[in-house]
C-alpha cells in the first residue's frame, strides 16, 4: 500500500506547511547553545561567536555532532533543549 | 497446433472489427480460449480486422499474436472495466459494441460472427477473476488511473520518513499510532457506506467545522476501522452532534467524561462487537475502533484537543475509546433500545456521557431487595454522596446479578423504580454552597429531613453487559442532565 501521500484528516484550517518556531525577539538573559556540526571551519565561526557572546556576559554552551553527514542524535537534541534557550548551528565549508 | 482455415463460408460477420481480449495465464478458461483467439486473429486479419490480446500476468502467454500487450500494470484492464477473464470485446469506431466474459461457445460465435468457432471445446466454462479484482486492487487502480473524487488535501510524507511518524508530527493522533490514511484505504473505507463522500454530516465542536463523510472515513482508517463499521460510525457521530447530547460541553468540561457509544440490535452481532466478558476493555476491534473514530473526528475535524478546549482535570482512559454492545441475549428483559420503542430488528446507536466505570461487587445478595440496596449505596456515592444536580448514570448489570432479578420475576422497570426510591437523599446531606442549596425548591428546602432524588435532573438507565462469571455490575457515571447533556439514540439506516 503506497503511503507517500496521505489524506488530511483535519478541517484544513491550518496551512499544510507547519510554521517554524518563532524566533526569539531578544537574547537578553538567554543561555545560548553553539552546535558545531563537525564540518570544516565551522569551529572558527562558532569560536568567534563564543568570544563575542561571552564578552557581553551571555552564558554559552558548546556542543558538537560526531559528523556533519549524520543527524544529531536524539540525546544531543534533548540535552541542548534542556540546557539552552537558543541554539546556533555553524554550517561552513 | 494452429487449426487450418477454410477458404470459404468462413468470413466473420464482423470481419473488419477490432477485437480486444483480456486474459491471464493463471486462468484455465483463458488457456482453453487461446486457440480460439488465434483463430479470431487469423480470420479477422485476413479481412482487415485486428485482435489485441492484453495479458494480465505473463505476456509470454500470448507469444505469436501480432498485437500482444503486457498489461501487468492493469491500465488497459482498468480502462475497459474488466472483472473477469477471458473477456472479449468488439469495438466499432473505437467504441465498445459488444463483450463476452468467460467462455460460452455460442456467445463467442455471435460476437465474432465466426460460424463453428470453438467447435470441439466444451459449451461453457466460467471465467476467472480479473487481476483488477484482487483484494485491495480496485482502490489502488482507482487512485492510479481514475478520479477518486476525494476532496481532502493531500499531505506528502517527507522522503525517507515513516508515515506513522508523519501522523504524529502533524498532531493527528491520540497518542497511539494511527493507520496512515492513504487514499486507497480511504476509498475502501467509503465502500462501507452508500453515502456520498462530500455529504456533510454536521459541524464538529469545538471549532464547529463541517464534517463530510470523507473526513469521517479518513479518521476511521486512522482509528483502525473496517469499512463495514462505517454505518455505526456515521450514526454515532450524528447522534453525538444532536444538540441534546451537548458534545461541546462533554469535550470542554473539567469533568473526566467522554462520549460513550452503545450499539443495540443485529449489527452488533454482524460486526462481532463485544457485549460480554471484558466488555468495556481492550481486545475487540469493532468496539475499539468505532469509539476511537469518534474521538479522532473530534480531535482532527473539530479541533478538540486536551489542554486546549478540552479542559478535563483528569481525563480518562475512556477518552481513547469507549464503545460496546449491549448484551441482548436473555429475552427476559428488553434491551435498552427496545425499551425506548425500537424494534428488536432495528440496529441503534446510543450515545451518552461517561467517565469510565466503577464496579459494584456483591457476591452475597441473593434477593433483589438486597441487591438493590448494594447498588444504591454505590450509586449514591457518584461524585459525592450529597451531589444531586448535574449527575447521571448508566448501570450495567452483568449476568449473575441479572439472574437474581430474573428469578424473582423483577422487570427492569421495577429494578429502576426500586433504585430511584432508595436513591433519595435527605436535604441535610446535600452540600450547601454560597448560594445555598442549588436546584432545590423552597418546599424541598423547608425541612432538612425532606428527601430529594439523587438524579434530580439527570437520567438514570439500566443496561446489561459483561461476562457471565461473577456477581458484578458497573456504574458508568457522568455529568449532565435533562436539557444539558442527555443520552441520544439513533437508528442505523
Amino acid at each position: 500500500m503506497p503511503e507517500n501521500i496521505l489524506l488530511d484528516p483535519t478541517a484544513e484550517t491550518a496551512a499544510v506547511m507547519q510554521p517554524r518556531l518563532a524566533r526569539s525577539q531578544s537574547i537578553a538573559g538567554k543561555t545560548i547553545g553553539l552546535l558545531d556540526i563537525a564540518k570544516m571551519r565551522g569551529d572558527e565561526f562558532l569560536n568567534r561567536l563564543d568570544e563575542l557572546l561571552t564578552a557581553r556576559g551571555y552564558t554559552v554552551k558548546r556542543y558538537r555532532k560526531r559528523h556533519f553527514t549524520h543527524l544529531a542524535p536524539i540525546e544531543l537534541k534533548q540535552q541542548i533543549k534542556s540546557e539552552c534557550d537558543l541554539v546556533v548551528e555553524g554550517l561552513a565549508d | 497446433m494452429q487449426e487450418s482455415i477454410p477458404e470459404t463460408n468462413d468470413k466473420p460477420a464482423f470481419a473488419s472489427a477490432t477485437f480486444v481480449a483480456f486474459v491471464k495465464q493463471d486462468c484455465p478458461t483463458c488457456v482453453l480460449a487461446m486457440p480460439v483467439l488465434r483463430r479470431i486473429e487469423d480470420l479477422a486479419g485476413r479481412y482487415g480486422g485486428t485482435l489485441e490480446v492484453h495479458v494480465q500476468d505473463d505476456v509470454s502467454f500470448a507469444v505469436g499474436f501480432s498485437h500482444a500487450s503486457d498489461d501487468t500494470a492493469l491500465a488497459t484492464s482498468y480502462h475497459y472495466n474488466i472483472d473477469t477473464v477471458p473477456t472479449l470485446i468488439r469495438l466499432a469506431g473505437g467504441q465498445e459494441e459488444a463483450r463476452v466474459v468467460g467462455w460460452r461457445r455460442s456467445e463467442w460465435q455471435a460476437i465474432t460472427g465466426i460460424p463453428g468457432l470453438g467447435d470441439g471445446l466444451p459449451e461453457y466454462r466460467p471465467g476467472c477473476g480479473s487481476k483488477t479484482m484482487d483484494p485491495g486492487m480496485p482502490a489502488r487502480l482507482k487512485v492510479k488511473y481514475g478520479n477518486t473524487g476525494l476532496a481532502s488535501r493531500r499531505i506528502a510524507v517527507p522522503p525517507l520518513s515513516d508515515p506513522v511518524e508523519t501522523c504524529y508530527e502533524r498532531g493527528w493522533t491520540d497518542g497511539l499510532p494511527v493507520v496512515p490514511p492513504a487514499e486507497e484505504r480511504v476509498l475502501e473505507m467509503l465502500d462501507g457506506t452508500a453515502r456520498a463522500p462530500q455529504e456533510i454530516i454536521g459541524r464538529i465542536p469545538p471549532n464547529f467545522a463541517e464534517c463530510t463523510v470523507e473526513k469521517v472515513a479518513i479518521n476511521a482508517v486512522m482509528a483502525g476501522c473496517r469499512p463495514e463499521y462505517m454505518p455505526v460510525v456515521l450514526t454515532a457521530i450524528e447522534a453525538a452532534l444532536t444538540p441534546a447530547f451537548g458534545l461541546h460541553g462533554v469535550l470542554a468540561t473539567t469533568n473526566a467524561c467522554t462520549p460513550v457509544i452503545m450499539v443495540n440490535g443485529p449489527i452488533a452481532r454482524t460486526l462481532g462487537m463485544n457485549a460480554k466478558g471484558n466488555v468495556f476493555g481492550q481486545g475487540n476491534r469493532a468496539n475499539a475502533a468505532i469509539g476511537r473514530t469518534l474521538q479522532l473526528v473530534v480531535r482532527n475535524v473539530g479541533g478538540g484537543r486536551p489542554g486546549e478546549i478540552d479542559r478535563s482535570v483528569f481525563g480518562s482512559p475512556a477518552k481513547y475509546s469507549f464503545c460496546f454492545a449491549e448484551d441482548e441475549d436473555d429475552p427476559r428483559w428488553d434491551s435498552f433500545a427496545v425499551s425506548l420503542g425500537y424494534s428488536p430488528k432495528a440496529s441503534t446507536v446510543t450515545i451518552f456521557p461517561g467517565d469510565g466505570i466503577t464496579q459494584i461487587i456483591d457476591h452475597i445478595s441473593r434477593q433483589p431487595d438486597d441487591l438493590c440496596r448494594s447498588f444504591a449505596g454505590c450509586i449514591r456515592a457518584i461524585y459525592r454522596t450529597g451531589h444531586i444536580i448535574g449527575v447521571q448514570a448508566f448501570l450495567a448489570i452483568a449476568r449473575e446479578h441479572a439472574i437474581v432479578f430474573y428469578e424473582a420475576g423483577w422487570s427492569k422497570a421495577r429494578v429502576r423504580d426500586e433504585l430511584l426510591s432508595l436513591l433519595r437523599i435527605p436535604v441535610r446531606e446535600v452540600v450547601s454552597g454560597r448560594a445555598g442549596l442549588m436546584g432545590l425548591t423552597a418546599e424541598e428546602k423547608s425541612d432538612p429531613d425532606n428527601l430529594v432524588p439523587k438524579f434530580k435532573n439527570g437520567t438514570f438507565n439500566i443496561i446489561r453487559a459483561g461476562g457471565y462469571a461473577g456477581k458484578y455490575s458497573a456504574i458508568i457515571p457522568s455529568i449532565g442532565g435533562r436539557g444539558s447533556i442527555e443520552p441520544v439514540t439513533r437508528e442505523i439506516r
